[in-house]
């Protein structure tokens, strides 16, 4: 099966989508965007393709299982392959923390520095070697599933713990640090066919003999599938870096505005706020961009400015929109610059302002300035499609909401619970057009 | 363009600038009179007439802004008080001058004898001559320039131009010379100027080829140096626009494209019209992020800043006076909306542009005020694609390179769907 991917070098996070020969999304995939842009672009790659198996998985169980065993099996045994994968960076992370204890700046206490940071790391292993899903389903709920953010606030609280004057909570978080960047970094030695055998066997127990042959063998023949790599298109900042020829990247522009299409396919006007920029799009009704604004001089009101703002308030970033909900009065931000915002919450908060009313004033101030690019770009037209990680953020989808009746009267507003992927998703889009137009050729 | 073979008539270009400032270095010891002036509206052929050395701040602060140097002055005028807000053009000279004033080929510039505002279609270059007259101690004279709100040039607004060119600035500088006003001098070096505006005018037009042999924003920045500055009227801009217009011709008859600093262009892939000024502090490089993707720009308005020539105007030596006031009124900024956006859709359709690209600079509200609406109007009538991007003159904390790139790039993108029959439009 030949499979086309797009990926989305963000700023704060790297999204691969994987669409089959039909243009049908076959898997997405998501990391933290790192430094080095290849490897993110590598690992949200192996993501999706994880992801698209799981889909031609659930094809092939399909054909034998019903809906409600499919729910009862597909979920289970996506989770059991997590924890596999988290077992296997925690090992990582154990070989690098030790090589990190060798540094000679902590060798005044390196033994029982090792020592600690190894129990700790043993203490990670332990709560995930159980086989059985709850840990690890309440721990995602808690938010983001990537690895260096579940390790580093398990990490730091037994930290806490195993801290004294000799091994001060420091020097165990310096070493943990240091290792968290290489582990991001280091690939996985076993890949997808190891892992999903294995985590078919953790499930073993749970289901009878004749049912999990079944299992074992729409396994079996899943993996049989070959998925041939049909073509990449690279997008978003970190276009530049990844390795592919010219012709393989498109401007993020025109990947928001086709995503958004395929999404929605009556959209005209897209709104993006993405972690370093705002992008106001109209397209056309076939996707294809006519007009774009971005922010070009300055970032404030982009994602950046709620993760300051969440650090301002010690938030966290996730915490900030359903906070926001609550007013019932929203104050006025003034300020266009984000360290200025930080000064005037911290001005509000202490003439006695409530949080969520800050809060609200906040988003809308964030949305005021996207109503400026919006309006620069040629307006809002209906359908609008919201998309980039502010569109999950409710407060300031009830922000928008707001600005766009009062500035627009009655408009469609389309948010993709995966508004996240829009960019990745245009890009593969891209990727499977081009591919079409080299077989036309 | 230090990298490449350097073509006959810039290696000119050079030595007319190089000549230019050593005369200025050596205007105090000669006894020469020196007198500051604008680019817009600017009476060049009137001050060669009387023997005097012109000097326009702008034109230092953009070569200060190439050189690396407009941060370091731009910094100096905010220490003696000039607020972020203020024109950079402005604290990048105010920072040259308490910076020692040492013009681009590293020699000093001589203060001003007279400050000649010329034209007032920016209501900073007021405020600039009043700092500078504070700076340097000497007196302004002010030729007020009207508007053209309704598209046209007035006889009454000729002939007010007229008096006062007449009554107030030959008056000022036949008392700073001590010379009397010589007609004949004048309708010579404004004849001068009529034969070197033909060949320029031939030049920009020749964007019309495809390829085209030029790129008429950043290399026509270049091609209006002599004509906008200090060499209008003089036997030497003859020469040197003959002979460019020689290798322009010689371009055209190989087929080969415009030379960049990286040296010549690959294919052409997109034409463009851009409106509004350069950013100087990174010229090259924002040059370079049109030039690798094969775009060239076939005609822009910031070229027509010291006068617009390619609309059949030109300096008329028999009416010396009344053709230095049309020359100050016509100049682009002192044009009106609509008679921009008429000359903008006139580019795009004579030089076959792809699509019109604003730059729009923080500092400049002469261009920037109502420059989206230009835009989505020119939009409209040419229906080809419209781009903008933001950045400053010479103030380097404004030009975001990743930022431009990034739109540069998507602008482009977005006129290969276009034109590659993606669209809506198209498909239907």
């Amino acid at each position: 099966m030949r499979v086309f991917t797009g990926i989305d070098l963000g700023s704060t996070t790297t999204k691969a989508v994987m669409l089959d020969e039909n243009g049908d999304i076959l898997g997405r995939g998501i990391t933290n965007s790192r430094s080095n842009y290849d490897l993110a672009a590598a690992i949200a790659k192996a993501e999706a393709r994880t992801s698209a198996r799981f889909v031609l998985l659930g094809r092939e169980l399909a054909t034998t299982e019903d809906a409600a065993a499919l729910d009862r099996f597909l979920p289970r045994l996506q989770i059991e392959l997590r924890r596999r994968q988290h077992l296997q960076r925690l090992e990582v992370l154990r070989e690098i923390c030790a090589e990190e204890c060798q540094h000679p700046r902590v060798a005044r206490i390196r033994e029982e520095l090792e020592r600690r940071v190894d129990q700790i790391v043993s203490q990670l292993v332990a709560a995930e070697a159980r086989p059985g899903p709850l840990a690890i389903i309440t721990k995602e709920a808690k938010g983001s599933d990537f690895f260096r953010d579940r390790a580093s606030s398990d990490y730091s609280r037994l930290a806490e713990k195993a801290a004294d004057v000799e091994v001060g909570f420091d020097d165990l978080m310096s070493i943990f640090d240091k290792a968290i960047i290489r582990v991001e970094n280091t690939e996985l030695k076993e890949g997808f066919e190891e892992l999903i055998l294995q985590a078919l066997l953790d499930l073993g127990s749970r289901f009878d003999e004749t049912t999990l042959a079944r299992y074992r063998a729409a396994v079996q023949r899943t993996l049989a599938i070959e998925l041939i790599d049909g073509g990449v298109i690279g997008t978003g900042y970190g276009r530049q870096r990844l390795p592919f020829p010219k012709e393989s990247i498109r401007s993020e522009i025109l990947c928001h505005g086709l995503g958004a299409h395929h999404q929605f396919p009556n959209t005209r006007t897209v709104l993006d706020i993405g972690g370093q920029d705002t992008k106001a799009i109209q397209v056309d009704g076939v996707g294809i961009v006519t007009s774009f604004q971005m922010n070009d001089r300055c970032a404030a009101g982009c994602g950046r400015y709620l993760g300051y703002i969440a650090d301002e308030m010690n938030l966290g970033l996730h915490e900030l929109g359903p906070i926001a909900l609550q007013s019932e009065r929203t104050v006025k931000i003034s300020s266009t610059c984000t360290v200025f915002a930080g000064a005037e919450l911290r001005d509000h908060l202490s003439s006695g302002q409530r949080q969520e009313d800050i809060l609200a004033g906040l988003h809308r101030a964030i949305i005021l300035r996207a109503m400026s690019l919006l309006a620069r770009s040629g307006g809002i037209d209906d359908e609008f499609t919201f998309t980039g990680g502010v569109a999950n953020n409710p407060a300031a989808v009830k922000a928008l909401r707001q600005l766009v009746q009062e500035n627009y009267g009655d408009r469609v507003l389309n948010i993709s619970p995966n508004s996240i992927y829009t960019g990745a998703l245009g890009a593969a889009l891209f990727c499977r057009r081009a591919a079409e137009d080299r077989a036309a050729a | 363009m230090d990298n490449v073979d350097k073509e006959p008539s810039m290696l000119k270009q050079k030595e007319m600038i190089g000549a230019h400032f050593d005369r200025l270095a050596e205007a105090p010891a000669q006894g020469k009179k020196v007198v500051y002036t604008f680019v817009p509206g600017n009476l060049t052929e009137l001050l060669l007439s009387f023997d005097v050395l012109p000097v326009y701040p702008e034109i230092n602060a953009l070569q200060s802004a190439m050189r690396k140097r407009s941060g370091d002055f731009i910094s100096e005028a905010e220490r003696i008080g000039h607020s972020e807000d203020v024109c950079t053009y402005v604290k990048c000279d105010i920072g040259m001058k308490r910076s020692g004033n040492i013009g681009p080929t590293g020699k000093p510039i001589p203060k001003p004898d007279l400050l000649l505002l010329s034209y007032t279609g920016c209501f900073t270059f007021l405020k600039w001559f009043e700092l500078l007259r504070e700076e340097y101690d000497c007196p302004v004279v002010l030729l007020h320039t009207p508007y053209q709100a309704d598209g046209e040039i007035t006889p009454s607004m000729r002939e007010y131009m007229v008096r006062q060119i007449r009554s107030e600035v030959i008056p000022a500088l036949e008392k700073l010379t001590g010379r009397a006003y010589d007609e004949d001098r004048l309708r010579e070096c404004l004849e001068l100027s009529r034969q070197a505006e033909d060949d320029m005018v031939h030049v920009l037009e020749s964007a019309q080829n495809r390829p085209s042999p030029i790129d008429a924003y950043f290399g026509g920045v270049f091609y209006i140096g002599p004509m906008f500055t200090a060499f209008r009227g003089t036997k030497a801009a003859v020469d040197y626009y003959a002979m460019l217009k020689q290798e322009v011709d010689a371009r055209i008859a190989r087929g080969e494209g415009p030379i960049t600093p990286d040296g010549p262009m690959g294919p052409e892939k997109y034409r463009l019209v851009v409106e509004g000024p350069p950013n100087w502090t990174h010229f090259r490089e924002f040059w370079r992020m049109f030039s690798e993707e094969g775009a060239v720009v076939v005609a822009s308005t910031y070229t027509k800043v010291g006068g617009v020539f390619d609309f059949g105007f030109r300096h008329d030596p028999n009416d010396p006076l009344g053709t230095l006031a049309d020359y100050c009124m016509g100049c682009y900024t002192n044009r009106s909306l609509p008679q921009r956006v008429e000359m903008l859709a006139s580019y795009a359709k004579k030089f076959s542009a792809d699509g019109i690209l604003v730059n729009s600079v923080k500092s400049c509200n002469s261009f920037s005020a109502g420059q989206l609406v230009i835009l989505r109007e020119v939009e409209k009538r040419t229906g080809i694609a419209g781009g903008f991007i933001e950045t400053d003159l010479v103030d380097a904390r404004y030009f975001s390179a990743a930022n431009v790139k990034n739109r540069i790039e998507s602008y482009l993108q977005m006129i290969e769907q276009k034109r590659s029959g993606k669209t809506e439009e198209v498909r239907a």
